[in-house]
């Protein structure tokens, strides 16, 4: 049994050799602009992207939380769906025969060219905006679910008919439990999408968000700001991406408990 | 009226024959061991006690209905104890499967652990059990299940040899209060001397009853009776009869 403290220690050791290399990175992208004397429309000095994102805080804090709530909704209403689909695919071959196919389409569409034309068919609302969440997002969580599924122990689920269980109890008992690893892995991969899908949903049209502010950011060559938006954004991932072990904490820590399979 | 009864049981995936007529019975409170070659059809034998598979021929009788799912408690090869749920919680599985309330239960396995050796470990995670212990557990969960008739497939196959043992030790003291009526596949002859009041010997695929041989020895066999010649002698006349009829198999070929 190892004390918090110790944890806490040991974690930050295995933090230290990232931060020395990211830290490594952006001294010499600060000493390269110093010397080089590049004008800062072009590339701004790391020090200046963090002087000049603290002066605008309250613009990028403001449209930062825009994007966190059409990332929340977005990636909310893709998780509904790609449960109430990939267990109807769990319990009907013909409706896997039928879905399975579309999903894998749904993840080849270059959402490049679809989002402008969502813009031009839905406006610059919610709605847009949730559509591309849920189609970036969609297909790696239903995917994780279906291979969660498909992975539960073929001798459990022997077992649970012997006692008589019906195919629903099968699955309440044994499919979804079995599922819960893979499907937070893919929550994970999800997450990190949805925040990037959001962002490049606003980049194409909308009132408010990171993705909006960055492309007028550009237009006005304010390179400086564009950076410290990215900043935030990557820092708003990191953030949901570390949510999704609490969460994981919560629902299903035997998954995360090592010898536990 | 038998606790099972298997009459001429056939069974074939395909061309491939892997039951050929089977019959044999348990009474209640009887202890039987099936013993046989590897890959002779004592899975499937035991999948179509369990009512997980049909025979395409012949017929099987838990009590005086046909067997089905729900109507024998199994106990798999694997433990297969989930880890997203406690000791006592893997227990109570097959109570929720019926429709117990959780709490009734959880109260029935909390008065169960103590003979299984698992007080104190309710709330443990499964990987937090020795082997020996999760084989317990997976034990209580068949026992907590309250059939008629256990199936335990090679329930301490993938023990060691000393912790297999204590636990054939135990089960036999445990069977001996509670006098369940077991039907047991297993590769190891001397555990089914040990344990059975009776050893059926099946023959290679497809599968026949070879031999049936009673124990007479008194119980609780203790593991000093196993050098005795009684034991010993029973143990050879097992070994020999499984090497016969895998050779007799090649004899019986031919003069079909």
């Amino acid at each position: 049994m190892t004390t918090s403290k110790t944890d806490s220690t040991g974690r930050a050791r295995r933090l230290l050799p990232a931060l020395l290399v990211a830290g490594a990175l952006v001294a010499i992208w600060q000493t390269y602009v110093v010397v080089s004397g590049i004008r800062p429309q072009v590339l701004p000095s790391p020090a200046r992207v963090l002087t000049q994102g603290w002066a605008h805080r309250v613009d990028i804090a403001g449209h930062a939380w825009s994007t966190l709530q059409v990332t929340l909704v977005g990636f909310a209403v893709s998780l509904a769906l790609a449960w109430t689909l990939a267990i109807a695919v769990d319990f009907s071959p013909w409706l896997r025969r039928a879905f399975v196919p579309l999903f894998v389409v749904s993840q080849t569409l270059p959402i490049i060219a679809l989002a402008p034309l969502m813009i031009i068919w839905f406006g610059f609302g919610l709605l847009p905006k949730i559509l591309v969440i849920a189609l970036v997002t969609f297909f790696p969580v239903a995917i994780g679910l279906l291979e969660g599924f498909a992975a539960a122990d073929r001798e459990a689920g022997a077992l649970l008919r012997s006692m008589g269980a019906s195919r629903w109890q099968q699955f309440r008992y044994v499919r979804l439990p079995s599922a819960l690893p893979r499907f937070f892995t893919a929550l994970r991969i999800g997450i990190t999408y949805a925040v990037v899908g959001a962002v490049f949903a606003e980049y194409v049209g909308a009132t408010s968000g990171l993705g909006i502010y960055m492309s007028t950011q550009k237009n006005s060559f304010r390179t400086d700001l564009v950076l410290a938006a990215v900043v935030v954004t990557a820092v708003l991932s990191l953030t949901l991406y570390s949510l999704t072990y609490v969460v994981e904490r919560v629902v299903a820590p035997w998954a995360l408990t090592k010898g536990a399979k | 009226m038998s606790a099972v009864t298997v009459t001429s049981v056939h069974k074939a995936y395909g061309d491939r024959a892997v039951i050929d007529g089977v019959d044999c019975s348990v009474e209640p409170g009887e202890f039987v061991s099936l013993i046989g070659p590897s890959g002779c059809g004592k899975s499937t034998l035991f999948s179509i006690v369990a009512g997980l598979e049909q025979p395409d021929t012949g017929e099987v009788l838990v009590g005086d209905s046909p067997a089905a799912p729900g109507r024998v408690a199994l106990m798999p090869q694997k433990d297969l104890l989930f880890p997203w749920r406690t000791v006592l919680d893997n227990c109570t599985l097959g109570l929720e499967v019926q429709g117990v309330q959780r709490s009734d239960a959880r109260a029935r396995a909390r008065e169960l652990l103590p003979t299984f050796g698992l007080a104190g470990f309710e709330d443990a995670a499964p990987h937090q059990l020795s082997g020996g212990m999760r084989q317990r557990a997976s034990l209580a969960r068949t026992v907590l299940q309250g059939r008629d008739v256990l199936l335990l497939d090679e329930p301490f196959g993938a023990l060691d040899s000393l912790t297999r043992t204590e636990m054939q030790l135990w089960l036999q003291q445990v069977w001996q209060q509670h006098r369940w009526t077991v039907l047991m596949v297993t590769h190891d002859v001397r555990e089914a001397v040990l344990l059975s009041d009776r050893v059926v010997v099946l023959g290679p695929r497809p599968t026949r009853v070879e031999h049936e041989v009673r124990v007479h020895l008194p119980r609780p066999r203790t593991l000093e009776m196993c050098a005795s010649s009684e034991f010993v002698a029973l143990e050879q006349e097992l070994v020999d009869l499984l090497h016969r009829s895998r050779h007799g198999d090649q004899r019986r070929m031919p003069s079909r």
